[in-house]
């Protein structure tokens, strides 16, 4: 019985049969409180009584380590970049998502291919190969989008942490004079690329500009409908 | 700044040239991609050795991914693709801008042919190699594979996990297992030829011959008396050049 589909391409030696949990994604960019709202889903599925397993970017046995190094020098090329970080996901796809979805676990996943299409079209790459690229990925059973503006990003990275992270802030390209404009310059356009491409993959849009309480009691009522809907019908 | 916009570029986009072997282990592309290094050099021509495999970045989690035995048909292809994307931008490109003659032992059609041997589709690891630059020429090395095998294996080698196939659980001995795996590798060569218009050497001749034929094949090239012909088929993905035999 099979339950999830990717996006056209398979995954050699790995089976999609008898997949009967849920995938899960939390979409949106730095510092929009997507790890808050992981935290609080889980807390929330986990009191209802459903199994929770969790992954989010660099988290691969694989590749986790290569790309902190990478990353602390910018001694690696940009579409390198975005090819170790497609490595990554794919370990995490193959080696966490799918044997949890397998065990019947909610998987939550704290961004997808969505962000790594979104990150690699900013810094230039064909949108069209990179998405080719990543066509191996299961089509996951809900994707919410937290979607802020980058005016009301701001004040919310200052207040949390006090700076901008380099990488957060496209300083590798860069996009501007210092980290605050390269910062402002490189969200807008990633916040257009996650826009755009919530159309395209029909993504649950939610405003992330309002109170943090109402978001999460909107996210876990969205995520306790569709599990109660029952496990994903079988596709036949 | 570097962009990635450098999708299915042509070969003439820069003043250097690409020259890249292929063949499976055994074929003997190596030593005479290292004769030619060297007779280029000595005819005065800047040249850069680029290897598979080397982008000292990527290359410390690929031989981690070996050893701990955690890749799989689709790791292997991608982290392969991230490294030899690393090089592409760090040292062909940039190389190639600098005029110099670029000799590549090793190039996508390597993956071409070991992942779809490991199970990958066709498409999608061409797709993958979309941002390669086009090679001036790309150079195959025929050889039969008893032959090739013979070579390689005569040393009784200590061969690697991966390297031997052994992923696939085609057999549960290694050298059988290798030798099942190079004749898949070698199926892919034969198809690949035939759909990018590799130029083909017959890798069964003296060293020394082929080495002649080599530098003949690519001497017009060098002196820009000869200009990659334009794709007339191949993979609409990834277009190369087709080169095809001097009417004598």
């Amino acid at each position: 019985m099979r339950r999830f589909d990717t996006y056209g391409e398979s995954l050699p030696g790995i089976s999609l049969e008898d997949l009967s949990g849920w995938l899960i994604v939390i979409e949106g960019t730095d510092g929009v409180g997507r790890t808050t709202h992981v935290d609080r889903l889980r807390r929330h599925l986990e009191e209802m009584g459903y199994a929770v397993a969790e992954t989010g970017f660099t988290r691969s046995d694989l590749a986790s380590r290569g790309i902190r190094r990478a990353k602390q020098g910018n001694t690696l090329g940009s579409n390198a970049f975005n090819l170790f970080y497609a490595t990554d996901f794919a370990d995490r796809l193959e080696q966490q998502i799918i044997p949890a979805l397998r065990s019947g676990f909610v998987m939550l996943t704290d961004r997808y291919t969505y962000s790594l299409i979104a990150r690699a079209i900013v810094r230039g790459a064909d949108a069209d190969w990179i998405k080719q690229v990543y066509a191996f990925a299961l089509k996951p059973s809900a994707v919410f989008y937290l979607r802020i503006d980058v005016e009301d990003l701001v004040p919310r990275v200052l207040a949390d942490g006090g700076s901008f992270d380099y990488w957060e802030s496209g300083m590798d390209l860069p996009m501007g004079e210092d980290l605050y404009e390269s910062f402002t310059n490189y969200q807008r356009r990633l916040i257009q690329e996650l826009d755009a491409l919530a159309g395209e993959y029909a993504f649950t849009t939610i405003d992330a500009t309002r109170e943090v309480n109402d978001i999460s009691d909107e996210l876990c009522d969205r995520v306790a409908q569709l599990l109660a809907r029952g496990r994903p019908a079988a596709a036949s | 700044m570097t962009a990635v916009r450098t999708f299915g570029q042509s070969p003439g986009r820069y003043p250097g040239k690409l020259f890249i072997v292929e063949g499976i282990d055994g074929s003997g592309k190596s030593t005479q991609l290292a004769l030619l290094a060297q007779w280029l050099r000595s005819q005065g021509h800047l040249v850069v050795y680029s290897e598979w495999n080397s982008s000292p970045i990527v290359r410390r989690t690929t031989s981690f991914g070996k050893k701990q035995k955690l890749l799989t048909p689709t790791t292997f292809s991608l982290i392969h693709a991230t490294d030899f994307s690393d090089r592409v931008e760090r040292d062909i490109i940039p190389a190639l801008k600098a005029g110099a003659i670029v000799l590549a032992d090793r190039y996508v059609f390597t993956a071409f042919a070991r992942d779809v041997a490991r199970g990958v589709s066709r498409a999608w690891v061409r797709s993958l190699y979309r941002f390669a630059v086009v090679p001036t020429l790309a150079i195959y090395f025929r050889v039969p594979l008893d032959v090739a095998l013979y070579r390689i294996l005569v040393g009784r080698p200590k061969l690697k996990w991966y390297e031997a196939g052994m992923d696939l659980g085609l057999n549960g001995d290694v050298i059988e297992s290798y030798k099942l795996f190079q004749k898949r590798i070698q199926d892919e060569y034969e198809r690949i030829v035939e759909e990018f218009g590799l130029a083909v050497m017959d890798a069964t001749r003296p060293v020394e011959i082929q080495q002649r034929a080599l530098r003949q094949l690519i001497l017009p090239y060098v002196r820009g008396e000869r200009l990659p012909e334009p794709p007339t088929h191949g993979s609409p993905i990834l277009a190369l050049p087709t080169h095809r035999e001097p009417a004598s």
